[in-house]
């Protein structure tokens, strides 16, 4: 079984070392098939993983090899494989493989085909770290991996200066959280002695209220950087300047739910301090409506499905601060498929549109995209939580676990977030796919994209429908390791009237959005509408301001404080002071350069100059030491 | 009035501190041999005074030695200087900077 | 008090000897003198009892050096006043002044404060030459076989050195046969 681990976990990497081989050639086809088929075998191997779990609830848990024994501190490289993890195992390798699939043909026509590939699969290969840590210490190995790939394939069309802000950008903001997650850690190793998650855990119930507390926070600020939770969102929305199937992968379905998993892996260290988990659930619940609001107006379709996903993110954090931890999971992995779905097939409709993102300047892509269209809708659908795709099983579960813990002001926003949910996701299917065929305005030639990406989006739409139907079996076996809570309305009339209630409302947004962006009245904004010039309008798409509050109030002053640092500091102080001590040397070589005059006389006349230094010193030793009584006198009466 | 070894000392210095300002002062090659000369003379002088001062014969032996050195000193040098003047016909040390670094 | 006097006569002398030796710019004042000094330096030999010292200085310096010097001098135009260099005398000086003191001040202090222990003790009843070839036999004797090899090694290097063409007489060539063999000279050794 352990073979299955290791195959699981290093497949990706060699993928990823294969397609650095040829990271430099021009475009080869070979760079993007052989990762594609060692994800191929990570996903039959977890798969494996996933059914011996299972079947015989049994986990598996291995240790490498050392990593570092010094001391006390002993911290091997070992993986485990349990229920939570396989979960995360199975949406990483399923979701990835996908993408790959899709990204041979949507990279198809790019110069950096190998390196993408490279960098992807180095992704899969982190976040497998990440899931399969069986200690703090790995996790953290994985999570900077994970943010490194980020950054490269943020980052990937580096000639584009707004691609290499927004890596920089996600980067920085990464490494603000990750402080706080490293003193996390370094707090758990300083109170419990271990970084492995059972002794650590363990070793937590014997710990006073203030440290846990302390623990808690901290390692939920690196949650909250990674998985984009606000006062730390704005990077997921400009981090939309990687390409399309990195966004589908990275910025939706695996690297920002990093954060989710990581509360629910210290699920035991949450259930010590409800009032954290309360803060989180409140957290969660506000990034939901927030960034719902800001999806309704944005005029970039993958800022759109940015921000639903930081909305989704949102329910999962409530879930999780509520000590509902598998829902969480739960929520996460349908999102994962439904979201991967949404952006891939964002991805196919950049394609035809020559990378036009504006649905504004679409409309009526249905005749022509077929199939992209039908995939869409229903992934749309599942995020919605129509009855039955997957979004309803999980989302309204969140819903009914904020009611059940009587967190009624919580169910209240989730309950109009949904809303949101379901106007801002068919305002983007009814203006790209429905209406009029304002594209042809702008000379725009679509067509629909190759069969096999299609083919390779099948498995996330068939997941995106059905995923709601494993709930009960996913219960079962996840609940070995979290707490098995159920969350059910006991009254019945109550628990019918919320779903059927929720369903109707949800209904109606889609058909609000629908009927307001398949209208004939649907024109490209020009900025001159009275809806544009609204005050509330102004806010959203401004996205509340705070990217302008960031720049003006953060970055600007850094930037002059670091420039005064610059040139008053180190440019003043520290190069002055190694510029003097190389300027001392450099004159004392110019002055002392004359003395090799080549003169016999001259060098004659400097040796007795020597000469006389070095009986100076004999003189002045001898005196010292024949006096050296007096002098300590002497000096420990100055103080010495 | 005892003359004392440090009486010798100083005469050894007030010599050697002759032969540095000729070491110093001098241009001719020769005269600077002569210099030198002086410079061990005048050591020569202090250890002979040492010697029988303090009853050892060391330093008579060292005053043995260092004679024997100044002569091949004086044999080597002189055979260099002859060379020297031949090929430059001078033996001025002012024009010998061949050792400019 | 004979040896008082003995000693401020030949140290005044001496150190004239020397001082004119340094100072003088005829290079035959310079040889004579510095002759002088070496034979007034054996008199400090005897007047301290070292007769074998004093003999050897006389030999040595007076007879070979010097007549090795008269020799070198022959070859240069000693009638020539020689040129000194022109530089700060007050450094010359005074830098020869303070090594000459710290050396009295370093070379005085164990004496004033400790005893050495002689090691080679004047042994009673013997004369100077023969005690010093005791020592010198016995304990040095391997320094002096060193020593005689050296002056052997320097006598073939004198001869070497200056010997090339001596069977060329400058005296009985005229000018332009004196300056073909400069020039062959400079060929030669450049």
């Amino acid at each position: 079984m352990e073979l299955f681990l290791y195959t699981a976990l290093f497949s990706p990497l060699v993928g990823s070392l294969f397609a650095a081989l040829f990271g430099a050639s021009p475009k080869t086809k070979i760079a993007g098939v052989v990762p594609s088929i060692m994800l191929g075998v990570s996903l039959l191997s977890s798969t494996i993983l996933l059914v011996l779990v299972l079947t015989t609830g049994h986990t598996i848990h291995v240790e490498m090899m050392t990593w570092m024994a010094t001391g006390n501190l002993y911290i091997p490289f070992g993986f485990v494989v349990d229920q939570v993890s396989v979960t995360m195992m199975m949406v990483v390798t399923l979701v990835s493989t996908v993408v790959h699939v899709y990204a041979i043909g949507y990279m198809d026509h790019d110069k950096g085909f190998n390196r993408f590939f490279s960098y992807l699969s180095a992704f899969v290969f982190s976040m497998m770290i990440l899931v399969m840590s069986d200690n703090f210490a790995g996790l953290f190995i994985g999570w900077e991996g994970v943010g490194l790939c980020s950054w490269l394939l943020i980052g990937f069309w580096y000639h584009k200066e707004s691609a290499s802000w927004a890596a920089n950008e996600a980067f920085i903001m990464n490494r603000i959280a990750d402080l706080g997650m490293l003193i996390g850690i370094f707090l758990i190793y300083w109170n419990t002695g271990t970084l492995q998650y059972d002794g650590a855990f363990a070793a937590m119930a014997n710990l006073d209220a203030s440290t846990l507390t302390w623990i808690g926070i901290f390692l939920f600020v690196g949650a909250m950087g990674k998985s984009a939770q606000f006062p730390l969102h704005t990077w997921l929305a400009d981090a939309m300047e990687g390409p399309t199937p990195v966004s589908a992968l990275i910025h939706a379905a695996t690297m920002v739910t990093a954060g989710v998993y990581l509360v629910v892996r210290a699920n035991e260290l949450y259930a010590l301090i409800p009032h954290i988990g309360l803060f989180i659930a409140s957290l969660g619940a506000f990034v939901a409506i927030f960034a719902a609001s800001m999806a309704l107006v944005n005029r970039d379709i993958k800022r759109v499905i940015a921000y639903s996903t930081l909305s989704q993110l949102g329910y999962m954090f409530v879930a999780a601060g509520l000590g509902a931890y598998w829902v969480a999971l739960f929520h996460l992995m349908a999102h994962a498929f439904f979201k991967a779905l949404l952006f891939l097939g964002a991805g196919n409709v950049m394609h035809a549109m020559d990378s036009e993102l504006d649905p504004f300047k679409m409309g009526g892509l249905g005749k022509k995209m077929k199939g992209t269209m039908i995939m869409m809708t229903l992934a749309s659908v599942a995020l919605a939580g129509i009855y039955p795709f997957a979004g309803f099983f999980s989302k309204d579960l969140i819903l009914e676990v904020g009611f059940v813990e009587h967190h009624y002001i919580i169910y209240t926003v989730l309950l109009f977030t949904a809303g949101l949910t379901a106007f801002y996701s068919f305002r983007i299917v009814a203006l790209i796919f429905h209406g009029e065929e304002r594209y042809k305005l702008f000379g725009f030639h679509p067509h629909e994209a190759y069969k096999f990406m299609l083919v390779a989006m099948s498995p996330l739409l068939v997941l995106a429908i059905i995923a709601g139907s494993f709930k009960m079996t996913y219960f079962d076996m996840v609940t070995y390791v979290l707490p098995a809570t159920e969350y059910h309305v006991h009254n019945h009339l109550v628990y019918w009237i919320m779903t059927i209630g929720t369903q109707l409302f949800v209904i109606l947004s889609i058909f609000y959005a629908y009927k307001k962006y398949t209208s004939r009245d649907v024109k490209v904004p020009d900025g001159t509408s009275a809806m544009e010039n609204s005050f509330k309008y102004k806010l959203l798409i401004n996205q509340y301001y705070i990217p302008y509050f960031y720049e003006e109030y953060l970055v600007k002053p850094y930037r002059e404080l670091s420039e005064i640092f610059w040139t008053k500091i180190d440019q003043k102080i520290v190069d002055a002071t190694v510029d003097g001590i190389a300027n001392v040397f450099y004159q004392t070589g110019e002055k002392t350069r004359v003395m090799q005059s080549g003169n016999l006389s001259t060098m004659l006349k400097w040796m007795v100059a020597g000469t006389v230094a070095l009986l100076s010193l004999a003189v002045v030793f001898g005196l010292a030491a024949r006096h050296s009584g007096e002098i300590k006198i002497f000096l420990s009466g100055l103080g010495v | 009035m005892e003359i004392g070894l440090n009486h010798y000392l100083v005469l050894s210095t007030i010599l050697f501190a002759i032969g540095l300002v000729g070491v110093m002062r001098r241009k001719n090659l020769l005269m600077l041999f002569f210099a030198t000369e002086i410079l061990l003379n005048a050591v020569n002088i202090s250890f002979a005074a040492i010697s029988h001062y303090y009853g050892d014969l060391t330093g008579q032996m060292f005053v043995f030695f260092v004679i024997a050195i100044a002569a091949s000193e004086v044999a080597v040098g002189l055979g260099l200087l002859i060379v020297w003047h031949k090929k430059h016909n001078n033996i001025d040390l002012d024009n010998m900077s061949t050792m400019r670094g | 008090m004979f040896e008082a006097i003995a000693f401020y006569l030949f140290a005044f002398l001496t150190i004239a000897m020397f001082y004119i030796a340094v100072t003088t710019s005829q290079a035959l004042y310079a040889l004579s003198s510095l002759a002088a000094g070496m034979i007034f330096i054996s008199a400090f030999f005897f007047i301290l009892g070292a007769d074998f010292l004093g003999a050897i200085q006389i030999v040595v310096y007076s007879g070979a050096v010097m007549a090795l010097y008269a020799f070198g001098m022959m070859f240069f135009d000693t009638t020539r006043d020689v040129k000194e260099k022109q530089g700060n005398k007050a450094i010359i000086i005074g830098l020869s002044v303070i090594s000459a003191a710290l050396v009295v001040l370093i070379v005085a202090a164990p004496i004033v404060g400790n005893n050495i222990e002689a090691l080679y003790p004047i042994t009673e009843g013997a004369g100077n030459t023969q005690e010093v070839g005791m020592v010198l036999f016995t304990k040095y004797l391997v320094p002096f076989e060193v020593a005689a090899v050296m002056l052997l090694v320097a006598m073939i290097a004198g001869i070497v050195l200056a010997g090339k063409k001596m069977d060329l007489s400058l005296t009985l060539m005229n000018e332009a046969e004196i300056m073909l063999m400069k020039e062959e000279d400079k060929k030669v050794l450049s």
